[in-house]
């Protein structure tokens, strides 16, 4: 418990001083701001003109226009966490790696993957964040059906897990950099990967479709990240098959899975690391 | 080449949503849906056509690297070399775009041999002629818009949230993320009278027979007319802002 509250004190001083530093530079922060903003309004533009044609994704899945639209508030808000939290910082570890900064990380006194991961927060996403929420809870003002109270606890916990997989994926591939130096297309790749994970698991149907459902469900799991928390409140009482109800489940083990194999692959990074010549 | 291959990854979900969209139409006569005329087939065509409309039209970099010369004083070298600053850009674009697609091509190729399924529709004979010059005007029309955009950089020093706004418009309506015919009306009118459309949308379209006739012969005629256009304000924002500028050290 002690443990748990010191390491909050010192992600609120990150947190503190990041917003500092980005009230000192306001108009950078603003158009951050701003820019980040656009680029998911102009995304909603391209949902509101398919729902213009198509009354659901997918014959019979359930996805209308307001259904998915929850999904894409649910995926807004887990996104832009894990951005505003960790993204930064991912891409910040090449570098401390690079010009061997890392020393100064490792002589403290706190877990290195804690300090590496959350330095930085980049509030400039957090205006995604309110639009996720705000889309969300109109979506499902306009379907009239409220979550119950434990529909909603598991809604944040299984967001809290989405945000966990792709932090895990991503400083996974962060990791690699002690041994491969920076690698800027490394992050690309967990971009594509991730944006695999945007859309409704439904439509990945046909030939190739379920054998990709399958492994980016089972193998990588950047699929459940967002679809099992937004299917929580959206078809709550309708779950396809007994396969459906296993995948929350399944999606607990994936969280603390690929979290171990990330926190793994990090300490054995660590290991590998052997500071910059100076 | 894995990069290349990588820039296809977004289209595979493209693929399968655009997959899911078509099979929640209803069926008309029997026939599978439409949607402003691209039946499922020709949408997956059109995202893999305007990715190679994008390989012609893209220009990375081009802008913001013109007013960092500007900014840091190099573009000065081009005030005592034998050299126009356009004219070294332009070949030197070409160069890296012959150099780059001799590479990528391979990816390129193994891609849309393996998409052939989808493409029902091919040009014939003329038709090859008329893409072929509107993914060459693509590129001089992209050349030039963005040499313009990055000039400006004499009078405002940083451009880049000229850039930005560059960017995101030309990412929706050049037609780059959907086929604009989709947008509703007056939008779509609008958006065929801005030149966005000339670096993504018209040469897919062309190829997949979407315009025809005169139709096809006024595309390209607007097309070359936005080039030299182009062209011609970049000559002019070049001389205006060579005018203001002056160089300090060196």
């Amino acid at each position: 418990m002690h443990q748990l509250l010191r390491h909050f004190t010192i992600f609120a001083t990150f947190a503190r001083n990041s917003l500092i530093r980005d009230m000192t530079f306001r108009a950078n922060f603003l158009i951050e701001f701003v820019s980040s903003l656009s680029w998911v309004f102009m995304n909603l533009g391209f949902y509101i003109l398919i729902f213009q044609y198509t009354p659901s994704l997918g014959r019979d899945t359930g996805w209308g226009k307001y259904e998915f639209f929850v999904f894409t508030g649910t995926a807004l808000m887990i996104n832009s966490l894990a951005g505003m939290l960790f993204m930064t910082n991912a891409d910040n570890f090449g570098e401390l790696i690079r010009r061997g900064g890392l020393d100064f990380v490792l002589v403290k006194p706190v877990d290195t993957q804690f300090l590496v991961s959350l330095q930085r927060v980049d509030w400039s996403s957090s205006g995604n964040l309110l639009v996720g929420l705000g889309l969300t809870l109109y979506s499902l003002k306009c379907l009239g059906n409220w979550p119950s109270a434990l529909t909603a606890i598991l809604y944040v916990f299984y967001i809290l897990c989405g945000v966990a997989i792709l932090y895990s994926l991503m400083f996974l591939l962060a990791a690699t950099s002690v041994w491969l130096g920076r690698n800027e297309t490394l992050f690309d790749f967990w971009f594509y990967i991730v944006s695999f994970g945007r859309y409704p698991m439904e439509i990945y149907q046909g030939r190739f479709g379920h054998p990709f459902r399958w492994f980016f469900t089972f193998i990588v799991p950047v699929l459940v990240a967002i679809n099992i928390p937004a299917r929580f409140l959206v078809e709550p009482l309708r779950p396809h098959s007994f396969f459906d109800w296993l995948l929350p489940l399944f999606t607990v083990l994936a969280t603390a899975t690929t979290f171990a194999i990330c926190r793994g692959v990090f300490q054995l990074a660590l290991r590998s690391y052997r500071s910059a010549s100076s | 080449m894995l990069g290349t291959l990588m820039r296809f990854l977004p289209i595979v979900t493209q693929i399968f949503l655009w997959g899911a969209v078509f099979s929640a139409l209803p069926s008309q006569n029997g026939a599978p849906g439409q949607i402003v005329g691209y039946s499922y087939h020709d949408v997956v065509a059109y995202y893999l056509l305007t990715m190679l409309s994008r390989a012609f039209s893209s220009m990375p970099g081009l802008a913001s690297g013109i007013t960092r010369d500007i900014r840091d004083g190099t573009i000065k070298r081009f005030l005592v070399q034998p050299i126009g600053l356009l004219e070294y850009l332009f070949f030197y674009r070409l160069a890296h775009k012959l150099v780059y697609y001799a590479v990528a091509i391979v990816p390129f190729a193994v891609v849309f041999y393996l998409c052939r399924g989808f493409f029902r529709e091919t040009p014939q004979g003329l038709e090859w002629v008329a893409y072929v010059a509107s993914l060459v005007l693509a590129f001089l029309l992209g050349f030039f818009l963005e040499a313009t955009l990055g000039l400006l950089g004499f009078w405002f020093l940083e451009v880049s949230s000229f850039l930005f706004i560059y960017m995101l418009l030309s990412f929706f309506f050049s037609g780059h993320m959907f086929p604009i015919d989709m947008l509703p009306e007056p939008m779509a009118s609008l958006v065929k009278l801005i030149p966005l459309q000339y670096l993504a949308y018209f040469p897919a379209a062309v190829f997949l027979g979407k315009i025809h006739g005169t139709a096809l012969v006024t595309g390209l005629a607007i097309q070359a007319a936005w080039v030299v256009l182009f062209a011609f304000l970049a000559q002019l924002a070049l001389q205006r802002g060579l005018r203001r500028y002056s160089g300090f050290g060196g």
